[in-house]
This record gives structure tokens, C-alpha cells and sequence, in this order.
């Protein structure tokens, strides 16, 4: 069986949970191979074994952090040259699409993004399944050619252990000059928060207009603490500055696929439905009964945000006590 | 120093109208909707207006697209820019993005530039992949993902909204960036700026002033394909219920019947 790259995320040494969904998705295509770039390797292994990798492929190079996407391309085009996957597969972060589309240049192979779904062909092509324009088409895609550069969408594919060896094989790696042209010089992590990953929880719990203030906006995040959910933000809220950019959901902002998403004052227009349509469960609480969010809702309530979500937080403290 | 900038524009449905797949293809049905610029290139067009206004230089707007394209450049060109290239030619529709890649490296390199400036993506395709193809096809300098962007002489400094923070990204000219949501507030069209688009040069150019082979781009010289497609399956019939005081205990009742608390 051909090889399946996957293209780790990690920080520090902790493997995060799109990988296992990666390889999960990459065992329906062949033999899972993790690409590991940066330090850490050895503290992941475990965890990349557990999801059935059977290699992994470590390039531990301080030019794959220093530069821009380029440098992480080079290095999965050098393995696409070795073992002649039959895909890449790379999770659909803002920096994974730009190594998907740089590498995609490099090797000519087709590249299919966002991907909600992976299964094989009967003749064992990769095929995809993506939810476009908001959640209102659901299409399947294919690459003509051998090589099939997929970018996977969190949260969508459930992942399933499967014992791997993740057999460490070190690769040798130093960028070219050409992929030394974006030089980072300096980071600064966003503030660690204690709630999860807006694109990786479980549940998201998101408010809108109906809020009303970036006051009234503590609210939702009282809520999501209740559901030890992450917190998102409708694009009125953002650009009223009640809320930071970086928690936005909907069409230009994040795309989540949560178990349980929470729409909290939020109409719902389409704009927004693009970023959270995917989600399995959806719960709306709104004052206006005519909003768009209830049709979507598998739970909704017509109601006073400021007065149901207290009762509500308080109903949690209590079934958590009991 | 006069800095040769090249925005580039793609006209996209309108995301409040309906948008879908013509059958067969699978391409996007573009006459099914109103064409729009994609809003996030709108922040891209603005950036390049105040760097050619702060540093010197030209703003030229690409964009790649049918006929009705021209209406979106036209509109570019309202809001400031000096000059565009439509790069228009019927063997293009149907192009993946990495066919489409090509061409607009193809005209980047026929049009020249020293800052090449895109939106962070699409609205219709969402895919967030060109800036990226682009600088790997031109091998220059890939700044982007941008909330701010600096020019000091020939060096481009950029704070990227990267996954895990913010990042500050340099590189050398020439480059290519791509500007977040956000960066800045874009003008309008002035009345003055509508009048004067009217006599600004757009250069019409086909894949053949391009020395693009037609074979390699289009539905059938794109390396991907969508083998099927159909409209979502509505989300079954949700329960909604009006708050009579005891809301928040049923929202309770509901998560806790799916095992949410």
C-alpha cells in the first residue's frame, strides 16, 4: 500500500487532535506516514502511534520555524520525491492551506481544501467531500493526478485509534535560499486562554448583536465556561469592537465544525452560517422568532438572552453538583 | 522610489444571493448571481492605494475573469487605483486554483511589479491558497496573512495573524501580501473617482498574450475535479420553543438529554 503523509501540528511535544484526525483520514488511503518538522518528536510519538502511524518522518531544522510556510513545502516536496505517497494530507489551518498551495506548485499535483470527508475510490482514488458556500452544497471532489494534496477541515472527521509502530526515521533537512525569503522575526503568542481552541472544541458558544454591549457580551463567555466550551463571535459583534477579530465565525472569519455549536443572539444571516453550518448539534437562543438561526436550530428558544442563559448557567452548576 | 503595486481583484457572487454548481461541471454558476468584488479584496485595494500614497508608485488592479469582471475593475479603479490588466479569455473558465495560479503568475510577469497585494481569500472559494501559490511560482517573498504592513526602503515588515499569534514576517522586495479583514477601513468611490475611472487604461490580455498553454488550465486541464455534487439535506425540523420563564432549565433539559453536561 502506498504511503499517506500527514503533516503534523504540534507545540512544545503534544500532538494536536486535527493529527489524529489526519491519520485517521490517511489509513483509508494507504499507510499513514506522520511528517514531524521541528523539535519535540520524541515527546509525540506515543500519541502519533496510537493513531496508526507507521513512520515518522523527523526534520528537525530551526528554518522550518524561522521562515514562512516555504520551508515546511520544501521538506514535504523532498518526501513526496522519496516515497511517492498517494496524498498529503495536512490539517486546514491559515498556515496549512499556504504549505498545501506552495507544495502543490512545486510537485503540479491537485489540491483539494477544506475537506469535510476523506474515503478511497473503489479503485482506491482519493475522494472528498466538502460543504461549500455555507453549508448549502455538499459536493465530492478528485485529483486527476497521482498525488492528491488535501487540506482537512478540524473537527470533521472523527478520529479512531489504530496501533501504528511511529517508527522515527530522522530526515535531513536545510531550506533553500529561496524558501528563506519570509523571515519571522518576532512572535507573540495570543494570550493563552483556559478555554479550548475555537476550531478544535467540542463546543462552541457564540453571540451576536443581541448582546448589545461588550459588556453584555461577558455573557456568552459566563456560558462557555459553564460548558467548558470556546468562545466565538458573530462579524456585528467584531465590528462593533465588543470582541477580538481572531474569535470570529462566518464567512470571512473561522469555519468550526463543533459537536455542539451555541448561537446566542445571533440572527443568523448567511454570512454567518458559512463559518458554523457543519456543526452537529446547534442550540439558538434569540429574542425574534423570524430569525434565520431557527432554521437551522436543532434546539432554539425565543426568548431574552439576558434572562434565559443565567437560569441556564445556574441549571448546570446544579445538575454538575448533583 | 516609486513602487509598481499590483492589486489583485476577483469578482465573486454576492454571498447574500444564492449561489450554485452548474450541473455537469461542477463549476460555480456565475451568471446565477450578482457579481461583486470579493469584499476581502476590497482591504487589499485600500492597502495598496495608502502605500502608493505614503511611499510613491502606481496601483495596478489584476484580475483574472469573464466579461463581467470588468464591472468589478471598473470599480477598483473608482476607488483610486491608476490602471488594470483583465485578463480575459473563455479557455480559463473552469480553472482550479492552482491553474489559475499560472495565470496570474503568467501576468505578474508580463505586467511586472514590485509589491504584488491579494485579500486573505475568496468568498466563494474559500480555498486561502493563491498568495501562497504566487510567491512559490514567482520565488519571491510570501508576507502574508497581514493586519499591518511596513515599508522601509526595499524591506516589507508584516504583522501575520498566524494560527498560534501574531508573527512579525520581513522580507525584501519584490513580494507578495495578503491583507486581513480589517487591516483598514476601505474608501468609497468618490463621484469624482467613478467619473475618472471611465478614461483609465484596463489592458484587456488572453492566455495567448500570456503564452499560457489553453490545454493547461480550464475545467479540463485543472489537476482536480468535483465528481458530484447536490444541495445540502435540510437540518431536520429543530424543536422552538418561546421563553415563558422557564427557558434556561429546558436549553438545561435539551444538553443534558445529548450528553452535553
Amino acid at each position: 500500500m502506498a504511503e499517506v503523509l500527514v503533516l503534523v501540528e504540534h507545540t512544545g511535544g503534544d500532538v494536536k487532535k486535527v493529527t489524529a484526525e489526519l491519520l485517521t483520514a490517511a489509513a483509508r488511503l494507504g499507510t499513514p506516514s506522520a511528517v514531524w518538522a521541528g523539535p519535540g518528536a520524541e515527546a509525540g510519538q506515543a500519541r502519533l502511534a496510537e493513531f496508526g502511524a507507521a513512520t515518522v518522518y523527523v526534520a528537525d531544522s530551526p528554518d522550518l520555524a524561522d521562515y514562512v510556510a516555504a520551508p515546511k513545502a520544501e521538506l514535504l516536496a523532498r518526501l513526496v520525491a522519496s516515497a511517492s505517497p498517494a496524498a498529503v494530507l495536512i490539517a486546514g489551518t491559515a498556515e496549512g492551506k499556504e504549505i498545501a498551495g506552495r507544495l502543490a506548485v512545486k510537485t503540479g499535483a491537485g489540491i483539494l481544501t477544506d475537506a469535510t470527508g476523506i474515503h478511497a475510490a473503489p479503485d482506491g482514488t482519493p475522494v472528498t467531500a466538502h460543504a461549500n458556500f455555507g453549508g448549502a452544497v455538499n459536493a465530492q471532489a478528485t485529483t486527476r493526478t497521482g498525488l492528491a494534496i488535501i487540506t482537512v477541515r478540524p473537527n470533521a472527521i472523527t478520529p479512531a485509534p489504530a496501533a501504528g509502530q511511529a517508527t522515527l526515521v530522522p530526515v535531513d533537512f536545510t531550506a533553500s535560499d529561496a524558501a528563506r525569503a519570509a523571515r519571522v522575526t518576532a512572535r507573540e503568542p495570543s494570550q493563552k486562554s483556559a478555554r479550548p481552541d475555537l476550531t478544535e472544541a467540542q463546543v462552541v458558544v457564540s453571540g451576536g448583536r443581541g448582546t448589545g454591549s461588550a459588556d453584555g457580551f461577558k455573557v456568552i463567555e459566563d456560558l462557555a465556561d459553564a460548558l467548558g466550551a470556546a468562545v466565538g463571535a458573530s462579524r456585528a459583534v467584531v465590528d462593533a469592537g465588543w470582541y477580538p477579530h481572531q474569535f470570529q465565525v462566518g464567512q470571512t472569519g473561522k469555519t468550526v465544525s463543533p459537536q455542539l455549536y451555541a448561537a446566542i443572539g445571533i440572527s443568523g444571516a448567511i454570512q454567518h452560517r458559512a463559518g458554523m453550518q457543519t456543526s452537529k448539534t446547534i442550540l439558538a437562543i434569540n429574542k425574534d422568532p423570524e430569525a434565520p438561526i431557527f432554521e437551522i436550530a436543532d434546539y432554539g428558544i425565543i426568548g431574552d438572552l439576558f434572562t434565559v442563559i443565567p437560569q441556564l448557567i445556574t441549571e448546570i452548576s446544579k445538575r454538575k453538583a448533583d | 522610489m516609486s513602487l509598481n503595486i499590483v492589486v489583485l481583484v476577483k469578482q465573486v457572487p454576492d454571498t447574500e444571493s444564492v449561489r450554485q454548481l452548474v450541473p455537469g461541471a461542477g463549476t460555480l454558476d456565475r451568471g446565477a448571481a450578482d457579481g461583486v468584488i470579493n469584499e476581502l479584496d476590497e482591504y487589499a485595494i485600500e492597502e495598496g492605494l495608502r502605500i502608493a500614497e505614503a511611499h510613491g508608485g502606481e496601483v495596478t488592479i489584476l484580475s483574472v475573469g469573464p466579461e463581467r469582471a470588468a464591472e468589478s475593475i471598473r470599480k477598483a479603479l473608482s476607488m483610486g487605483a491608476d490602471k488594470a490588466v483583465h485578463v480575459l479569455d473563455d479557455a480559463i473558465a473552469g480553472s482550479d486554483a492552482l491553474a489559475t495560479s499560472a495565470v496570474i503568475a503568467a501576468a505578474l510577469g508580463q505586467v511586472g511589479f514590485d509589491l504584488v497585494i491579494a485579500g486573505s481569500e475568496s468568498t466563494d472559494a474559500r480555498t486561502g491558497v493563491m498568495a501562497a501559490m504566487l510567491a512559490e511560482r514567482l520565488a519571491v517573498a510570501q508576507l502574508t496573512l497581514a493586519s499591518k504592513v511596513d515599508i522601509d526602503g526595499t524591506v516589507v515588515t508584516v504583522r501575520r495573524v498566524a494560527d498560534e499569534g501574531i508573527e512579525v514576517v520581513a522580507g525584501e522586495l519584490p513580494a507578495v501580501i495578503s491583507v486581513m479583514e480589517k487591516i483598514n477601513e476601505p474608501r468609497y468611490p468618490s463621484f469624482k473617482g467613478i467619473m475618472a475611472a471611465k478614461k483609465k487604461p484596463v489592458q484587456t490580455l488572453t492566455l495567448a498574450d500570456l503564452s499560457v498553454d489553453a490545454q493547461a488550465v480550464g475545467l479540463a486541464g485543472s489537476a482536480t475535479a468535483v465528481s458530484g455534487f447536490e444541495a445540502a439535506p435540510p437540518r431536520g425540523a429543530g424543536v422552538i420553543v418561546k421563553d415563558e420563564g422557564e427557558g434556561g432549565a429546558a436549553v438545561a433539559a435539551f444538553l443534558a438529554e445529548r450528553k452535553f453536561i
